[in-house]
C-alpha cells in the first residue's frame, strides 16, 4: 500500500472516531475488571445507568476495562468527546480518575468506592460495615447451632472491614455467637469461582454453620447454591439475591452503587452535579437489607425488630460499628 | 538449503506473517458474524495502535512487558525447560523494585535507583525460578507444574505483603505508597526530543528490554553458557556426554528466565504505576509464551511479536471503545485466534509451504 491510500485509510479511520463524538454531555460510565454482568458490584452500576436511561430517554456510553491500565485512556477518551459526567466504578481506578480530572480540568468525574481528592471529582464511598453488622445481627438470631458463616472474596482490606462488622453484629446478639470464615483467595479469580465458593460453603456447614454470608461476587453465587442445596440459609449482598434461591436466602445487604450512578447522571442532567465526597451508609439509603416475599417468612418479628433497631442505632449514630479502615484491626 | 527446509527469511518472517493474516480472517469473519464491518474494525485496530502519538506510546508500552515476559520464555526454550511461572515471577520481581523505590526514592535522582530496581527485579524473579528449577534439576520435578504452582504462591505472598505489611495507612487499596521523583523512570517523549506519546506511559524501559533483547542473543548464540543451553535443549543425553551438567544448566536458565520475567516489573512499577499493588502483571506472564511462541525464541521475532500483542492490546482497547457492539470478550477472541494460529497450528501451512519452495528452487538446483 502507497503512502498516500495508507494516510487517507488513517484518515477514514479518524473521520469515523470523529463522527462518533458528535453527541456531547452524554453521561458515561467506566466499569471496573470484573466486567458489566458480573452479577453484583459492576451491575448494579449497569442497573443505574439503565434507569437512568428508561426515565430520562436519554442515552449514556460505557466501557469495560480489561486491566488497570486501560481505565486512564478510557476515561480520557470520554473526558475528550465532552461526556459528563464520567463515572469510574471500583478502587483500582483511583488514580486514573485523579490523572484524567487534572488532565481534563473542565470535566466532571465521579468515583465509586474510593476517594480522589480533586476539585471537579465526587467521590461515593459506603460504610459497608454497617450493613454488614445488620448481616450478622440477623444471622446470630436465625441460626439454630449458634455457629454462623462467612464466605470472601479477595483478602483485601474492604472484604476483612465488612467481615468485622458482620462478626460484631452477631456479637450483638449473643457473645456465644461462633463465627467461621474463609477467604476464597489471593487473585482476582476469587470473586470468579463459584466452584471453590461452594466448596468452602460446604466445609462450613461440616463445622456447623446454618447461616451464611457471601462477600465474594461471583464466587458467592456457588455459596448460596450450595447452602441451598443443603437446606441452609444464605445472605446476598450487593445486588438483591433473595430471588436465586427463595426460602434459603435470609435477606440481601444491598450496596447501591446503583443509586449512587444514577444520582451522579440525574445531577448532572439537572445541571446539579457536585464535587465532593460522598460517604452513604444506612442513614443515607446507601447500605440497606432486603425484606421481600422471597425470604418474608424467615424473617420473624423479633428479628426483624432488631434489625430495625439496629439500624435506627447505626443511622442516629448511637451505635458506631468498627470500621477497620479508621479505627485499625478487628476488635473480635 | 536442505531438501525439506525453507529460507530462513521464510521462517522467520512469511510464516508468522501468514499465520497472522489467517487470524485476521478469522477473527473478521467474527466480527462480520455480529454485524459489524470487519474492515472499519481492522481499520480502527490499526490507527489506535499506531495512528496517533498517545497509540504508539501505549502500544510500545504494552510491547515492553511482552519483550521481557518473551524473553523469559525463549531463554528456557532454549534448553528444553517450559518456564510458565513467568506471571509469578514478575509478580515478585515487583517486589524487588519496590523496596529499591521505596529505599530511595526520596533521597538521589532516577538514574541511582533504575540500576538498583533493575537489578532487584531481576534478583527477586530470579529467586523466585530458583527453587523449581532446584527441584527440577535434583528431584525431577517437572518445572511446568512447579512453576505454575508458585504463580498462585507469589500471589498469596504479594497479597500477605501488600494488605499486611506494605500497605499505606488508611487506604482500601492494598498497594504502596506513591513513589517520589527518585522512583520513577522517565517517560520516553521526554527524552526523545520531538517526540509526544500524550499521556501514555512508553518509558525508559523500552531501552532496557531492547539492551535485555541485545544481551539474550549474546547470551545464547555468542557466548559458552548459551552454546552449552543449546545443546543441552537439543539433546540432554548428548549434553551430558560432552561434559555439561544438567543441573547447573538448569539451573541457571531458570534464573536468568526468572530474571528477565522479574526486569517486567521494571515497565510497570517504576515506568507507570510508581507504586507496588496487587495484580499488576494481569496476564503478562502468560502472554509472554505466545509472544515466545511466535518470535522463534529469537530476539528480533520476540520484538516484533511484542509489538503484534501490544498492538493487540492498545488497538484492541480502542476497537471495544468505538465499536460498543465489540466487547473486549470480542478482543480475548482475536487475542486467542492469534495464538492459535502462531502457536498451535504453527504446523498448518508449513508442510505446504515447504512443498512450494521445493517446487521453486527445484529447476534451480538442477541447473547448477
Amino acid at each position: 500500500m502507497s503512502l498516500l491510500t495508507w494516510k487517507s485509510w488513517l484518515g477514514g479511520a479518524a473521520m469515523l472516531l470523529a463522527s462518533s463524538a458528535g453527541l456531547s454531555a452524554e453521561p458515561a460510565l467506566v466499569y471496573s475488571v470484573g466486567g458489566k454482568f458480573d452479577g453484583s458490584f459492576n451491575e448494579a452500576a449497569y442497573r443505574g445507568a439503565e434507569r437512568f436511561a428508561a426515565e430520562t430517554g436519554e442515552s449514556y456510553r460505557d466501557f469495560e476495562i480489561a486491566r488497570d491500565a486501560e481505565s486512564l485512556q478510557a476515561l480520557r477518551n470520554f473526558a475528550r468527546r465532552g461526556a459528563d459526567p464520567v463515572v469510574a466504578i471500583g478502587f483500582n481506578q483511583a488514580s486514573a480518575v485523579s490523572g484524567a480530572a487534572a488532565d481534563f480540568p473542565d470535566a466532571n468525574f465521579a468515583i465509586v468506592d474510593m476517594v480522589v481528592d480533586a476539585p471537579n471529582v465526587r467521590s461515593v464511598v459506603f460504610r459497608e460495615h454497617e450493613g454488614a453488622y445488620i448481616a450478622g445481627l440477623l444471622a446470630a438470631m436465625a441460626s439454630k447451632t449458634g455457629t454462623i458463616g462467612f464466605v470472601g472474596g479477595m483478602d483485601i482490606p474492604i472484604i476483612r472491614r465488612f467481615l468485622c462488622g458482620y462478626r460484631e453484629g452477631a456479637a450483638s446478639v449473643s457473645g456465644d455467637v461462633r463465627v467461621i470464615f474463609n477467604m476464597a483467595g489471593d487473585t482476582p479469580a476469587a470473586f470468579a469461582d463459584p466452584a471453590r465458593g461452594a466448596e468452602l460453603a460446604r466445609s462450613q456447614i461440616a463445622r456447623g454453620a446454618d447461616v451464611i454470608i457471601q462477600a465474594a461476587g461471583g464466587t458467592g453465587i456457588g455459596v448460596l447454591q450450595a447452602v441451598a442445596d443443603a437446606g441452609k440459609l444464605g445472605i446476598g449482598t450487593d445486588s438483591n439475591q433473595n430471588g436465586l434461591h427463595p426460602g434459603h436466602m435470609l435477606t440481601s445487604i444491598r450496596k447501591r452503587i446503583d443509586t449512587a450512578v444514577y444520582a451522579n447522571f440525574m445531577d448532572a442532567r439537572a445541571g446539579a452535579w457536585t464535587p465532593g465526597v460522598q460517604e452513604l451508609g444506612l442513614k443515607e439509603g446507601g447500605m440497606d437489607w432486603v425484606l421481600d416475599a422471597d425470604n418474608r417468612a424467615l424473617v420473624t418479628s423479633a428479628m426483624e425488630a432488631a434489625a430495625r433497631a439496629a439500624e435506627a442505632g447505626i443511622a442516629q449514630g448511637r451505635l458506631s460499628v468498627h470500621d477497620t479502615m479508621r479505627d485499625g484491626e478487628c476488635p473480635l | 538449503m536442505m531438501a525439506g527446509q525453507m529460507p530462513r527469511w521464510a521462517d522467520y518472517i512469511l510464516m508468522p506473517a501468514i499465520n497472522v493474516a489467517a487470524a485476521f480472517f478469522v477473527s473478521g469473519l467474527v466480527v462480520l458474524a455480529i454485524g459489524e464491518n470487519p474492515f472499519d474494525a481492522v481499520r480502527i485496530l490499526v490507527w489506535g495502535a499506531f495512528g496517533w502519538n498517545e497509540g504508539i506510546g501505549f502500544t510500545l508500552f504494552y510491547a515492553t512487558n511482552f519483550i521481557f515476559t518473551g524473553l523469559a520464555v525463549a531463554v528456557a526454550f532454549h534448553a528444553s525447560l517450559f518456564n510458565i511461572g513467568g506471571e509469578g515471577q514478575a509478580y515478585v520481581g515487583g517486589l524487588g523494585v519496590a523496596l529499591a523505590c521505596l529505599a530511595l526514592d526520596r533521597f538521589v535522582p532516577w538514574w541511582v535507583t533504575m540500576p538498583l530496581a533493575v537489578a532487584g527485579a531481576a534478583a527477586f524473579g530470579a529467586a523466585w525460578a530458583y527453587i523449581p528449577a532446584v527441584l527440577q534439576a535434583k528431584r525431577g520435578s517437572h518445572v511446568v507444574i512447579t512453576t505454575i504452582m508458585f504463580n498462585f504462591i507469589a500471589a498469596s505472598l504479594m497479597v500477605y505483603l501488600l494488605v499486611n505489611v506494605m500497605a499505606k495507612e488508611g487506604s482500601m487499596q492494598p498497594e504502596t505508597r506513591t513513589f517520589e521523583d527518585g522512583g520513577r523512570l522517565p517517560l520516553l517523549d521526554t527524552i526523545l526530543p520531538g517526540v509526544d506519546f500524550g499521556s501514555a506511559p512508553a518509558n525508559l524501559s523500552f531501552v532496557i528490554a531492547l539492551l535485555a533483547c541485545l544481551f539474550t542473543w549474546v547470551l545464547i548464540w555468542r557466548t559458552r553458557l548459551g552454546y552449552e543451553i543449546r545443546t543441552f535443549g537439543a539433546n540432554q543425553t548428548a549434553a551430558v556426554y560432552a561434559g555439561i551438567s544438567p543441573v547447573r544448566i538448569t539451573i541457571v536458565t531458570m534464573l536468568i528466565s526468572g530474571g528477565l520475567a522479574g526486569m517486567m516489573a521494571v515497565n510497570e512499577i517504576m515506568g507507570s504505576q510508581h507504586r507496588l499493588l496487587i495484580e499488576f502483571v494481569s496476564g503478562y506472564g502468560f502472554v509472554g509464551i505466545a509472544v515466545a511462541l511466535m518470535g522463534r525464541s529469537h530476539p528480533l521475532g520476540i520484538v516484533f511479536a511484542a509489538i503484534l500483542f501490544g498492538m493487540l492490546y492498545q488497538g484492541g482497547a480502542e476497537l471495544a471503545f468505538e465499536m460498543p457492539a465489540i466487547t473486549r470478550d470480542m478482543i480475548v477472541v482475536i487475542q486467542a485466534l492469534v495464538i492459535l494460529f502462531a502457536g498451535a497450528l504453527e504446523h498448518m501451512f508449513r508442510p505446504t509451504l515447504i512443498k512450494l519452495f521445493g517446487i521453486l528452487s527445484a529447476p534451480a538446483s538442477r541447473a547448477a
